[in-house]
């Protein structure tokens, strides 16, 4: 266990670096070789339109692993997250605009736990919609 | 229709060993555009404490959900996939996923509700290596839509 950040260094209310994630198509077809998620919903956009999508979005699970990453680079060990839940509230949408979408990431120290533990909250956002609710994350520090 | 309230509890055996790969981890890390040499450089991991590269921590997922089809697709079951939205997803870890793993997945319906039409189901997926010691619960959330009334 060797999280840089101490238990004793951070008190709620403790900010963690704010990211923020640029999302392509080419980032979503990555991810969905990467993962094994193949649903044309996050690569065609005439499929996505057809079930009554906005556009092409993003993988719910591509969302949740940019969001933790907030946590794993101000932790420094990714093994120090202990547990990790999110609600996907809204899609990340993500047009074939030479763009794409960002999703913005910040987290802070909600609650001090036992056994130098602590629960940090995570507000994850893209295109000023949150995409991401009840985003939380129990991290064991030094 | 309501799925039937007596799947609730029912546990699916085992998946057949999944070993993760070290180049797998690799390339998931790089999908997330994620540099963290814990995830490439056994040297990194070794220096964190592990005996060989970390997985992200959501890496996992593709394991788990593969190990839900089980559940997904039972035809006594009945959902419906082709209108099923991940509503949660929630991981608890006793350690991370590293290379050469082996695991296995036991899948359980923990519950199944009825919300103005649409299904919600909880599956719990137990994460278990070669030696029988947990390594991860995998909590997912589906909902499957109502179809639109004709």
């Amino acid at each position: 266990m060797t999280a840089k950040i101490a238990y004793d260094e951070v008190e709620v209310g403790t900010e963690l670096p704010a990211q923020t994630f640029p999302v392509t198509r080419a980032t979503l077809v990555r991810y969905a070789g990467a993962s094994g998620d193949f649903n044309p919903i996050h690569w065609n956009e005439r499929f996505a339109v057809e079930v009554g999508l906005p556009d092409v979005i993003a993988h719910g699970m591509f969302t949740m692993a940019e969001a933790i990453r907030v946590v794993t680079d101000w932790a420094g060990d990714p093994a120090a997250v202990v547990e990790y839940g999110v609600r996907f509230t809204k899609p990340v949408v993500v047009p074939d605009d030479g763009v794409g979408a960002v999703i913005e990431v910040s987290a802070k120290v909600a609650a001090k736990l036992d056994d130098g533990q602590v629960r940090v909250d995570l507000t994850a956002t893209s295109a000023g919609q949150k995409v991401l609710g009840m985003s939380r994350a129990v991290v064991r520090l030094a | 229709m309501a799925l039937d309230q007596s799947f609730v509890g029912r546990t699916y055996p085992p998946t057949a060993p999944y070993e993760v790969g070290r180049e797998k981890i690799r390339e998931f890390a790089e999908a997330i555009g994620d540099a963290n040499p814990a995830y490439t450089d056994s040297e990194a991991a070794k220096e964190l404490g592990h005996p060989d590269v970390i997985a992200p921590p959501t890496f996992v997922f593709a394991i788990t959900f593969k190990a839900a089809g089980q559940v997904i697709e039972d035809p006594q079951l009945g959902l419906d996939y082709s209108r099923v939205v991940h509503g949660d997803q929630k991981f608890a870890y006793t350690r991370p996923v590293r290379a050469g793993d082996r695991l296995s997945v036991t899948s359980t319906i923990e519950a199944i509700k009825s919300l103005a039409g649409n299904d919600i189901l909880d599956i719990r997926g137990e994460v278990h290596d070669a030696t029988g010691e947990h390594v991860v619960t995998a909590w997912t959330k589906l909902v499957s839509r109502a179809p639109e009334e004709a």
